[in-house]
């Protein structure tokens, strides 16, 4: 495309599909501990 | 749902419900003000009036076809049908747990939400006894989850130490049983520790966060012991030496700042010169609180997370890289749309526990009477609550339902919003805007990396 660059999977519809497993760790568990950020985690299936 | 900003030189546009990220040219930036689903064949002749005063109408006609391509394959003004999925897990498993293994402190901190160590509670050790019902309560109540977390934290966990070993000695000799596994994290102020514990804690914590507030002025102004003495002396060494046998297993140093350091983007870099390269630095909010930021200190606050940005850029340029906590964002591999509804899962699958055995939903939550939801040596589990906690997901929340970022922050912190806001569904704005704001510039950090910088 000439005007419009797309940076990453957008696969965020697909990961709904498949997702809830729970295996992932529990945000609050890791450096913050004040304010979540859940975006920065790993999918751990 | 879209959400565009200009920032660094790029124009970036979100697609909220894919997670689509698009980096667009002015054209697409100023044609996205004007149209909307549903699309027809051909961009409309008003808006097509409109903007060929100043761009090339064959050249509008082709990026509003490249717009509907976008929107066709589900990535731009896609729908928001999760909404279904937030009914889910409302039973959901307890697989993580805070333990406050000491309400008691030795710093003074100035800024402390734990009223320096107890909590307003009294200062008391958990002991064992509390700790193995602790690890008990997780085991029986995580249903079919594989990985277990429990958090050492306080107060000030190392002061407690013995009975931090013999819990995570118990915990390990249930695994195989149960076929779980447990992570251990500790968060420490540093002050006791030795070659000991640096051992232990290198071999059995999956993460160790070490709490130092930056730049030696400003954490020995505000992290200090009770004659008044800062710490940064005593415990960056330490932390120092943690961090250079600890292999590539994670940590953190982590540090709070307040107004007093809106230039905290010096004390990030301080702590990445003083030879640490995984760094977090939270701003203390509140209301009235003689620290906290409040709304007039949001734009230098922003502005400063934006230098920051652009220090850490230009470092990479160099090759030194270090990862800034809230800057971290994984676009592609992050956690899925399920996950993103609640957050952190307070109150519902992760759980704080005092050393008396009470439970309630969070650390932060410790002390409030009405959040108290049982006690682990007396059995008791308040199910109502956690199915009120299970029910505080970003489709139950008004202002996240329809908020940009609802997928990156996943309605945000309970207890501030209940701490500021009087209720966990009512967002707490000055956290929100400044969650908004790391967000933006994360993705932004993501572009330059993959773009390169912009004129």
């Amino acid at each position: 495309m000439k005007h419009i660059k797309t940076i990453n999977k957008a696969n965020l519809k697909e990961s709904a599909q498949k997702g809830g497993c729970g295996k992932c760790q529990a945000s609050c568990q890791s450096a913050c501990k004040t304010s979540c950020t859940v975006a920065n985690q790993k999918c751990e299936r | 749902m879209i959400h565009k900003y200009k920032l660094c030189g790029f124009n970036i546009v979100l697609d909220v419900n894919s997670g689509g990220v698009h980096i667009v040219d002015e054209l697409t930036y100023d044609l996205l003000d004007n149209v909307e689903p549903p699309f027809e064949e051909k961009c409309p002749e008003k808006v097509m009036e409109k903007l060929s005063r100043i761009y090339d109408r064959q050249e509008i006609e082709d990026c509003y076809q490249e717009i509907v391509e976008l929107y066709n394959d589900k990535i731009l003004f896609s729908e928001d049908d999760y909404e279904k999925y937030a009914k889910w897990s409302v039973a959901s498993p307890v697989k993580a747990m805070c333990l406050n293994i000491a309400h008691d402190c030795q710093l003074r901190c100035r800024y402390c939400f734990a009223s320096t160590g107890d909590f307003g509670k009294g200062r008391k050790l958990m002991s064992f006894e509390t700790g193995k019902h602790a690890i008990d309560f997780l085991l029986e109540n995580s249903g079919d989850r594989p990985n277990l977390e429990v958090d050492f934290f306080g107060g000030e966990p190392l002061m407690n130490w013995e009975t931090v070993k013999r819990i995570v000695d118990y915990a390990r000799s249930r695994e195989e049983e149960y076929g779980k596994k447990f992570r251990f994290t500790i968060t420490t102020n540093g002050l006791l520790l030795n070659d000991e514990k640096i051992d232990y804690i290198n071999r059995e914590m999956s993460n160790v966060v070490l709490s130092v507030d930056g730049r030696k002025e400003v954490n020995d102004y505000m992290r200090v012991l009770p004659g008044a003495d800062g710490c940064y002396d005593i415990i960056v060494p330490k932390y120092k030496k943690l961090v250079d046998s600890r292999g590539e297993k994670e940590y953190y140093v982590r540090g709070t700042f307040t107004n007093k350091n809106l230039d905290f983007s010096e004390d990030v870099f301080a702590l990445y010169e003083a030879g640490f390269d995984q760094i977090s630095i939270e701003p203390v909010v509140g209301e009235g609180e003689e620290y906290a930021l409040t709304e007039k200190d949001l734009p230098a606050v922003f502005k400063e997370y934006e230098k920051l940005a652009k220090r850490i850029l230009d470092n990479e340029k160099e090759g030194r890289k270090f990862n800034f906590f809230h800057f971290m964002i994984d676009l592609d591999q992050g956690p899925c749309a399920i996950k993103r509804l609640r957050g952190c899962g307070c109150g519902n699958d992760y759980v704080a526990i005092t050393p008396d055995g009470d439970i309630y939903p969070c650390h932060q939550f410790v002390g409030i009477d009405e959040y108290k939801m049982g006690n682990i040596d007396e059995g008791t589990f308040d199910q109502e609550m956690k199915k009120d906690f299970a029910n505080a997901h970003i489709y139950s929340k008004p202002d996240c339902r329809r908020c940009w970022a609802k997928f990156y922050c996943s309605g945000g912190c309970n207890a501030n919003n209940y701490e500021y806001m009087g209720d966990i569904r009512k967002a707490h704005k000055i956290s929100c805007e400044l969650e908004k704001k790391r967000l933006e510039v994360a993705i932004m950090m993501k572009a330059f990396r993959t773009y390169g910088e912009q004129e």
